[in-house]
């Protein structure tokens, strides 16, 4: 169960009111919309108010004449009152549903390209289940908020208002007796509204919980069943349960406490009447009759005001929602993009320079410290290091999706930061390491909502080596992806991954260990096609094995966020010895492999591999001076 | 249409039922409220007559009396009516809390290919959305719905009383006012379903969106997936308005019948009243308890709207409830005592869909303690073999046995905990580091923990969080590399003592170095045990005992390396591409 201390309270019950403000932004493009509405249901309540004093006109002034044909003219009138309240009420609810919804639609669009928008560390920060339950669940309660309170929220106080002034008419002294019990209501509905915005915000805070436990055990369906924890599982889910369903039952009772409350200070009101106006009829100062009429009118405001209490605890709970869309929207733009300074002139800058950049997450320990590197166009870096040193951080940093903590990057010598983003990120064509797939055709996958023709897809396909399988499936390229591509395996995935990458020949691609579920022969054979087709595209190879970046113009080691060689292949053989530990092991792995090929043919394979190797070997050492020069 | 319904009423019933007690004395909380809230009137009727109607003839002593009646009353009713809430709170949110569990409980029996269709989306939409849709109005309608009738039943027979012809008035406008409820819910109803269903999908859609957030940015596709969202937004709020269109009718047009019975008494109490058939007093009293009558129809009606919605979400509830499970295990299933770890599959064929097939007449015999890589292009159904290992599949002909025993005839949980798996998605929850390594297995010191966290090369990173063991992984600050997920995987793994291991590219975002480091680990986790390798850097399963090679769902031929390399097929072809691919890049073509 979550505890809320008075800080939080205060800062909630802000929040709600906030809310507020941001919902009146949305209600002014349908104000005169709205007005509208509100004057037909104070229509359509008018009419019910005044169905009942025709009741008394008949009654009182025609039946006594005795004049039949007037009876059934009054009769007619009130039907007509009927007719006009049951066609008022009906378009004015339709139109609350209408400007409801328009009001959520701008707001749920809202708040999804506000997410859309959301930089990295701020989606961190608001967690992947809290921003779909806020954009689901939250926006849902909004929307039934905005269209009950006006489908309802009108009546109410018209007829507490109508019933008040005509009570008061009718005897002032009595009247002001009902009235002092008024504050008593409004401070119960206050204080119930007050404490109960809070609960329903943790209840929804509770909710984006049980979210995640479910995403959590869908995504490891596998794993759940291998290991046999699903009873576990259920234990963990049962804590959740428990949990919102305790404090849904606290929020149903602080919210239920209003009617009960406000009844008893109306009755006792009434009953405080009845010895008022005891005294009153003492003195003569006025009848039982008028006491009776003022008790019926009484029964009208009680409903009145049940009515309104009922609104008010709908509301609370849309507050606490909207409290919750609003704390997204205001996020603040985290990344902006900046001025850029008057520009140097400079001749033959690289394509794509880290100057010194270091970074931290959370802004405790280095994630990457004093990085460097640059690039022309059309060259290639290779980056490998161990799990967790820091190499999908670059790619991070690159994509701007965090900025830099000290150093800068600079792409044709302007500082990142300057970029704006659509220009920045067109030139990427990129595959993370926990890339994911659409459930929607191979197409529309590789496609990327990007609008490109189907040639350009079916060549990125052929370059990705993805042709031959999507050709296999049915429907070839528009064959259905499932849920999280569940129906591909690994290589699969990967392969319409790196499509999507290739299809809008990017200025520069990032390959972040985006061939580890390939074979080796097509993973040879897909950067045998990018060597040959994507030549002034500069590539970014993070890889584990060597042999997949050994072959780039600068291969940077990372450790522990720090740069421990940085050359080509050949350099780093001679300087860097952890470079060379990894190569030692995966060579050694190769020629274990070799020792143990049998047969003649092989062995001359092997040799002429060794050979090659060292010639390699040997001319690089011969190059790579000149290049460091 | 109309069994269903009754099926649903039945389904939602069988939550309530088991509730019966506290439901009867809800009835009888309401009952007492109510009664104690009725006598209120005719206690200041007795008062006011205890005013009189001359001025200082006020009987002091009997009005103080009789309102202090009233005062005890009303706290006492309202204090029976606070209670009756906390009741009905109590009753719906067990009821509530039955249903979550009921639709996870089955989620945990459904096999793995229901998630591997279903929108992960859609379905949280059902546990959450749905069944707070059911609770809404479980909560708030239900006891109002009986309340309303006993208002009815109450005010229908003091009518009959005062005045039975008047009464006919009813017999005119009641059964237009059902008719027209009756017309106003058969349309409503499938549009509220539809409704239910578009909130589905939007929560599906914004599931996946949001979950690949970091791609679309990358790809500058913002403005287009915000397109797509507000093309789903715009058939939500359609699919609401339109859902409500009809509701909308319910509340004002059956006021509308009130009044209109309200102008027929006082035009037919008037003639009767003229006729000398009736006193003025009993139009007055007549039109007091219709209004008494006609106000709980009214109230069901707004009600019957938000009852439409929660059939609709209740539809989908049971639904989900009622997808099929896992096949139930054969009654004379066993439990493994003890496992040797000796798996034959025998002419295994599968296909995902019919007609489709995987894998063809496979074969394969596992050895206990040996162990078995299957290698093969992507896609040739290597992970399939897992799938059927694990029984996360059925088979559709053959046999897998297990120890000799007929793998259908194991226990599914029993089966499944003879094996340990780690798999290329590397799946971590929102727990400490501990929880995720210890993963609910009870007896496991620490130590234990520790010594496999640093035989799996994870240690050192552990120790470095703010936290250690107790750091929480969450998407929130910590940043964790996939490999780093795949060696506390492995260190889970280490943590298992079953007999047979899965491991399907276990080891592919770990760089060399450290899967240099936790060769010696991964050894003595594989030793002794059956072990079934997937991976693709053909080095890493050289020493295996046996080595199949799949091609287009048949095994196209095994043996162990040696014996592949000298019989030039599959294998040797493989063994050359990687050369070549080395070749290539050593001759420095990239």
């Amino acid at each position: 169960m979550i505890k809320y201390g008075a800080k939080d309270h205060r800062q909630l019950c802000r929040k709600g009111y906030e809310g507020m403000k941001i919902l009146l932004k949305y209600i002014k493009p349908y104000g005169a919309f709205m007005l509208l509405t509100l004057f037909l249901k104070f229509a359509a309540s008018m009419m019910d108010l005044l169905i009942p004093s025709l009741l008394a006109k008949i009654i009182d002034d025609i039946v006594p004449t005795g004049e039949v044909r007037r009876i059934f003219w009054w009769g007619g009138v009130m039907i007509g009152c009927a007719v006009i309240s049951v066609v008022t009420n009906v378009r004015a609810n339709r139109m609350a549903e209408v400007s409801a919804g328009g009001m959520t639609r701008k707001l749920r669009h809202d708040l999804f390209t506000k997410i859309t928008y959301l930089s990295a560390g701020q989606m961190d920060e608001i967690t992947v289940s809290s921003a779909v339950s806020r954009l689901t669940s939250d926006t849902y309660h909004v929307n039934r908020m905005l269209a009950r309170v006006q489908r309802l929220g009108v009546r109410g106080p018209i007829l507490l208002t109508g019933g008040m002034l005509i009570t008061m008419t009718m005897e002032p002294k009595l009247a002001s007796v009902l009235a002092a019990a008024l504050p008593f209501i409004i401070l119960i509905v206050w204080i119930v509204t007050k404490s109960s915005i809070p609960v329903y915000a943790g209840q929804q805070k509770i909710l984006d919980k049980m979210v995640r436990v479910l995403q959590e055990n869908i995504t490891g369906v596998r794993v759940i069943r291998a290991l046999s924890r699903t009873d576990y599982e259920r234990q963990r889910y049962d804590g959740v349960n428990e949990e919102l369903a305790k404090i849904e039952q606290k929020a149903g009772r602080i919210s239920s406490a209003s009617g009960p409350a406000t009844t008893l200070v109306l009755n006792l009101g009434l009953t405080a009447v009845i010895i008022a106006g005891a005294y009153l009829v003492q003195k003569g100062e006025t009848g039982p009759g008028a006491i009776i009429a003022f008790l019926s009118y009484f029964i009208l405001i009680l409903n009145a005001m049940l009515g309104i209490t009922r609104i008010f605890v709908m509301c609370s709970k849309g507050m606490a929602s909207l409290g919750r869309i609003n704390e997204v929207l205001e996020a603040p733009e985290e990344m902006q993009v900046w001025a850029a300074e008057a520009a140097e002139v400079q001749t033959a800058v690289p394509l794509l320079e880290f100057r010194d950049v270091s970074f931290s997450y959370n802004g405790k320990g280095d994630h990457l410290s004093h990085i460097s590197f640059a690039l022309q166009k059309g060259e290639n870096l290779g980056i490998i290091g161990a799990t967790g040193s820091g190499k999908s951080t670059i790619v991070n940093l690159l994509l701007r999706f965090y900025d830099v903590n000290e150093g800068s990057i600079l792409i044709n010598g302007r500082q990142i930061s300057t970029i704006p983003f659509q220009e920045l990120r067109a030139m990427f064509g990129v595959v993370f390491q926990n890339d994911y797939l659409m459930a929607a055709s191979v197409e529309e996958n590789i496609d990327f909502f990007r609008d490109l023709s189907r040639e350009q897809i079916r060549e990125a396909a052929g370059y990705a080596q993805a042709e031959a399988f999507i050709r296999a499936k049915e429907g070839d390229m528009d064959a259905r992806i499932a849920v999280r591509g569940n129906n591909l395996s690994g290589g699969q995935k990967q392969r319409i991954m790196i499509a999507r990458a290739l299809a809008a020949k990017p200025q520069i691609l990032i390959l972040d260990d985006a061939s580890s579920a390939l074979d080796y022969k097509t993973d040879a054979k897909l950067r045998k096609e990018l060597g040959e087709h994507f030549r002034d595209t500069t590539t970014i190879n993070i890889a584990q094995r060597i042999s997949s970046i050994q072959g780039a113009d600068h291969i940077l080691v990372l450790e522990d966020g720090r740069c421990i060689g940085y050359g080509t292949h050949g350099e780093l053989l001679r300087s860097c010895p952890a470079y060379q530990m990894i190569y030692e092991l995966q060579m050694g792995q190769q020629e274990e492999e070799e020792r143990m090929t049998p047969g003649q043919a092989d062995r001359e394979q092997t040799a002429a591999l060794r050979t090659a190797a060292v010639l390699h070997r040997g001319n690089r050492k011969e190059v790579a001076p000149g290049h460091e020069g | 249409m109309k069994g269903k319904k009754k099926y649903l009423l039945f389904r939602l019933w069988r939550y309530l039922g088991r509730y019966h007690l506290l439901i009867a004395a809800g009835l009888a909380l309401m009952f007492s409220s109510n009664v104690l809230a009725l006598l209120g009137p005719r206690l200041s009727g007795r008062a006011i007559d205890a005013i009189g109607i001359r001025a200082g003839g006020v009987d002091f002593e009997r009005v103080f009396y009789y309102t202090g009646w009233m005062a005890v009353l009303y706290v006492l009713s309202a204090i029976l009516s606070y209670l009756l809430s906390l009741l009905t709170i109590y009753l719906t949110r067990r009821i509530i809390y039955q249903m979550r569990k009921d639709v996870f409980d089955n989620l945990s029996r459904l096999p793995v290919s229901f998630f591997d269709e279903y929108s992960t989306g859609d379905i949280i939409s059902v546990v959450t959305y749905d069944i707070d849709t059911v609770n809404q109005s479980l909560s708030n309608d239900f006891l109002q719905i009986m309340q309303s009738v006993i208002t009815v039943l109450f005010s229908l027979v003091m009518m009959l009383s005062i005045a039975p012809r008047m009464v006919l008035i009813f017999a005119v406008t009641l059964p237009v006012s059902m008719l027209l409820t009756k017309f106003i819910v058969s349309h409503s109803r499938p549009l509220f379903r539809i409704r239910s269903k578009k909130i589905g999908e939007l929560n599906g859609m914004v599931e996946e969106m949001i979950n690949g957030q970091k791609t679309i940015r990358a790809y500058g596709r913002e403005s287009q997936v915000i397109e797509v969202f507000d093309r789903k937004n715009e058939e939500v709020v359609e699919a609401n308005i339109r859902a409500e269109y009809y509701g909308t009718l319910a509340g004002p047009s059956v006021n509308f019948m009130n009044n209109t019975s309200l102008a027929l008494i006082s035009v037919f109490g008037s003639l009767l009243y003229l006729r000398g058939g009736i006193g003025i007093g009993d139009i007055s009293s007549f039109v007091q308890y219709s209004r008494k009558f006609s106000g709980p129809v009214n109230e069901a009606a707004n009600i019957i709207g938000e009852f439409q919605s929660a059939f609709a979400a209740a539809e989908r509830v049971f639904r989900l409830m009622d997808e099929l499970p896992e096949k139930p295990d054969a009654e004379q299933a066993r439990i493994l005592k003890e496992v040797y770890g000796d798996v034959l599959l025998q002419d295994v064929s599968f296909g995902y869909q019919p007609g489709q097939q995987i894998l063809k007449e496979f074969n394969l015999h596992a050895k206990a303690g040996q162990q078995i890589a299957i290698v093969g292009p992507t896609g040739a159904g290597k992970t399939t073999v897992i799938n059927l290992l694990m029984r996360f599949y059925d088979i559709q002909e053959g046999a897998i046995l297990l120890d000799g025993q007929d793998a259908y005839e194991i226990r599914r949980d029993s089966l499944r905990g003879a094996y340990t798996m780690v798999l290329q998605d590397a799946w971590l929850f929102q727990g400490t580091i501990y929880e995720n390594l210890v993963y609910g297995r009870e007896n496991i010191t620490m130590e234990e923990v520790e010594r496999a966290a640093k035989a799996a090369m994870i240690y050192s990173y552990i120790e470095k969080l703010p936290e250690g063991f107790q750091t929480k992984l969450s998407d929130n600050g910590v940043h964790i590399s996939k490999g780093q997920r795949q060696l506390l995987t492995i260190a889970r793994a280490m943590l298992s003592d079953a007999r047979m291991l899965i491991l399907d590219e276990a080891t592919s975002n770990v760089d060399t170095r450290t899967e240099m480091k936790i060769q010696k680990a991964m050894r003595s986790l594989m030793a002794d045990k059956t072990c079934f390798v997937i991976a693709h850097r053909l080095s890493t399963i050289r020493h295996a005992d046996l080595i199949l090679v799949v091609k287009d769902g048949r095994i196209a031929e095994q043996g162990s390396h040696e014996e592949l390399m000298r019989s030039r097929g599959e294998y040797y072809q493989m063994q050359q591409a990687q050369f070549e691919g080395r070749l290539s890049e050593v001759a420095g073509l990239r």
